[in-house]
């Protein structure tokens, strides 16, 4: 029976994580393969289905005059972009977070939790409700299709998941921790970032790459806020979808979006696996 | 040096979590606030750090105004009842850290951290993680950090209830050695306890609180032998003091239709009329010429039995020396010595104990 049920469990395993990665061997695999490798139906085996080439990955550089996709410049607008949204909103979250979790808020019937969740709500309702007024305020500011618009946009955007993340971290983390900071001689601003801040790392850090992959993955109003001037990965790999569709390209820009999510994630995977309040409080 | 709190009174909601509080402690002294749960121990204690504004009261310390301190400028240190460390620091650096904010040169700083934790048994453990200590170890280092400010005014807030049996009883015996050092010579000691038996064996002065008020303060003998009222005498014992309703009629104690007691010589002089009579658990023993009680509880104690006994209207607890068993509802002969009877009038004041008498 013991047995059974072990060989049950690995069964699942390995049929998800086949369901998990095949499409990603499959998006590798195109970004091998040329025009003929691809029209020809499915093959699967390098050098024994297809001769592999780099063709689709050169294409990435290379500007459409001279047969290219040139998504370098889409790619490091959204390194820019994400980066900037996701730092700030991180900065201003957790400060805002540690004043809700700490400080009481009393403004006729608005107490801690109603703004919270006013933060939270920005994050319920549909996009395309918040889509005109950010189109309509953009423009008024003449931030329409420029870089700082979009940072500002994902700042609204990210700062509720900021919020949301650390309030709950902050929450756990014992206040006889600020209290004997505060007993040991630091002033507020002390306490805070001499012994909360160090202590909730791993809280930030989720909190991070909660808010990268939002803003990285963003579609819709990196489409809906920019024209010509500016233009994010996603809607450049969008814009590769055309009649002669270049799928080897269209597979390698896709992995190259992935990469910088993959690559974090293996970095923090250790603050996201494990806290590191133990020992704060036994 | 002294520190006096002028009637100190904090109430946050609709309950007084300080109550006019008064009192005076002097330097190199133990003072024991003892009380039950959320008698306001720890909003004391708080208050004294700084870290709660009360509405209304004075503090001073050596006739400075000390209320009016920030709690960061304040001479204090507190060790929490859970050991509060900072977790992202080593051993050494954990105790370090108040010197560092005071900007104490490294030298000085490794001298003193190194005497400190000497002084509480983690000499070698510098380098250590708090996550690698046990919980007696973390509340050691909690401790060290306290003593290495050398504070004017140390608050420990019942630092040893986390800790399991054996461990308590240990670190209570380092704490009255440390806390009777040269090291803690010139500060105040305040230590916060659930538990009467720790607070009596701390020695030193008590301070016994309910509900936001200091209801007595004396030294471990006085409150111990003259509990001033019926709660100082509930919360100083464990278990609590029994507690019986009677009269007093031409010289005997009429507990019910089947009780009655002889008056003994300290309550000879109780006028006639109804009290509140008062008996710790070891006054009340089993005697085959007692008097008929049936047993609600037995409980053994390591090497005692507590009796939880019940007589119409009385229900008392008694202590016996031995280990024993008794079934529900077994009768059993019930013997008071009314040699340690105390007696308290209708207000729930003292009127008559053993070692005073009649006031």
């Amino acid at each position: 029976m013991r047995v059974l049920y072990t060989s049950l469990k690995y069964l699942a395993v390995v049929l998800w994580s086949t369901f998990v990665i095949a499409p990603f061997l499959w998006a590798v695999s195109t970004s091998f393969k040329d025009f003929q490798s691809v029209t020809n139906g499915a093959t699967y085996i390098p050098w024994v289905d297809f001769e592999p080439n780099l063709e689709g990955w050169r294409a990435l550089w290379k500007s459409p005059a001279q047969g290219g996709v040139d998504i370098v410049e889409p790619f490091f607008n959204s390194v820019f972009v994400t980066a900037s949204g996701s730092l700030i909103s991180i900065v201003l979250g957790t400060l805002a977070a540690y004043a809700l979790s700490r400080f009481t808020f009393k403004a006729g019937f608005i107490r801690n939790g109603d703004i919270t969740f006013f933060f939270i709500s920005q994050r319920i309702m549909p996009p395309v409700v918040l889509a005109i007024p950010f189109f309509i305020m953009l423009g008024k500011f003449s931030l329409l299709d420029t870089l700082a618009g979009l940072i500002i946009v994902y700042i609204v955007l990210l700062m509720p998941i900021a919020v949301w993340i650390m309030v709950d971290f902050f929450n756990k983390v014992p206040v006889e921790i600020d209290e004997t900071a505060l007993i040991d001689g630091c002033n507020p601003l002390q306490a805070f970032y001499k012994v909360v801040l160090p202590n909730s790392i791993p809280g930030i850090i989720v909190a991070g790459m909660f808010c990268m992959i939002f803003g990285w993955t963003d579609f819709f109003f990196s489409f809906i806020l920019t024209f010509t001037e500016v233009q994010l990965l996603p809607v450049a790999i969008v814009a590769l979808n055309s009649s002669i569709t270049p799928w080897w390209s269209l597979s390698a820009a896709a992995l190259v979006s992935v990469a910088p999510l993959v690559l974090v994630a293996f970095i923090v995977e250790r603050y996201l696996s494990k806290g590191n309040l133990s020992g704060a409080l036994k | 040096m002294s520190l006096i709190a002028s009637n100190l009174s904090f109430k946050p909601g609709n309950e007084w979590h300080l109550d006019n509080v008064c009192f005076e402690m002097s330097k190199g002294q133990i003072y024991t606030i003892l009380g039950r749960t959320l008698a306001g121990k720890t909003t004391l204690l708080k208050t004294l750090a700084g870290l709660i504004s009360p509405d209304q009261g004075t503090l001073t310390l050596d006739d400075r105004d000390f209320g009016s301190i920030p709690v960061w400028k304040r001479e204090v240190a507190m060790v929490y009842q859970q050991f509060i460390n900072y977790p992202h620091l080593s051993v050494y650096e954990n105790v370090a850290f108040p010197l560092k904010q005071r900007r104490m040169q490294s030298d000085q700083i490794k001298a003193r951290v190194m005497k400190a934790l000497q002084q509480v048994g983690l000499d070698g453990f510098e380098n250590r993680k708090i996550q690698a200590l046990s919980g007696g170890q973390q509340q050691r280092v909690a401790l060290a950090r306290s003593l290495v400010k050398e504070a004017s005014v140390i608050l420990l807030d019942e630092p040893l209830v986390n800790l399991d049996y054996k461990l308590r009883e240990q670190l209570r015996e380092e704490f009255r050695n440390i806390f009777s050092s040269e090291a803690s010579k010139d500060s105040i000691l305040i230590y916060s306890s659930t538990d009467p038996v720790e607070a009596m064996q701390l020695g030193g002065q008590i301070l016994v609180m309910d509900e936001g008020r200091i209801l007595q303060q004396g030294t471990s003998k006085e409150v111990y032998e003259n509990p001033n009222c019926t709660k100082v005498a509930q919360i100083t014992n464990d278990p609590a003091m029994n507690l019986f309703e009677g009269r007093v009629e031409a010289g005997r104690i009429i507990l019910s239709s089947e009780i009655e007691l002889e008056l003994p010589q300290h309550c000879k002089r109780l006028a006639t009329g109804s009290y509140i009579f008062g008996m710790r658990a070891a006054g009340i023993t089993l005697n085959q010429t007692g008097f008929p009680f049936s047993v609600e509880l037995s409980e053994i104690s390591g090497s005692e039995t507590f009796l939880h006994i019940r007589h119409e209207m009385i229900g008392v607890v008694g202590l016996l020396d031995s280990v024993q068993n008794f079934n529900t509802g077994e009768v059993v002969r019930v013997q008071f010595d009314t040699m340690q009877l105390y007696v308290f009038d209708q207000n729930e004041q003292l009127v008559s104990s053993p070692y005073c008498g009649l006031e």
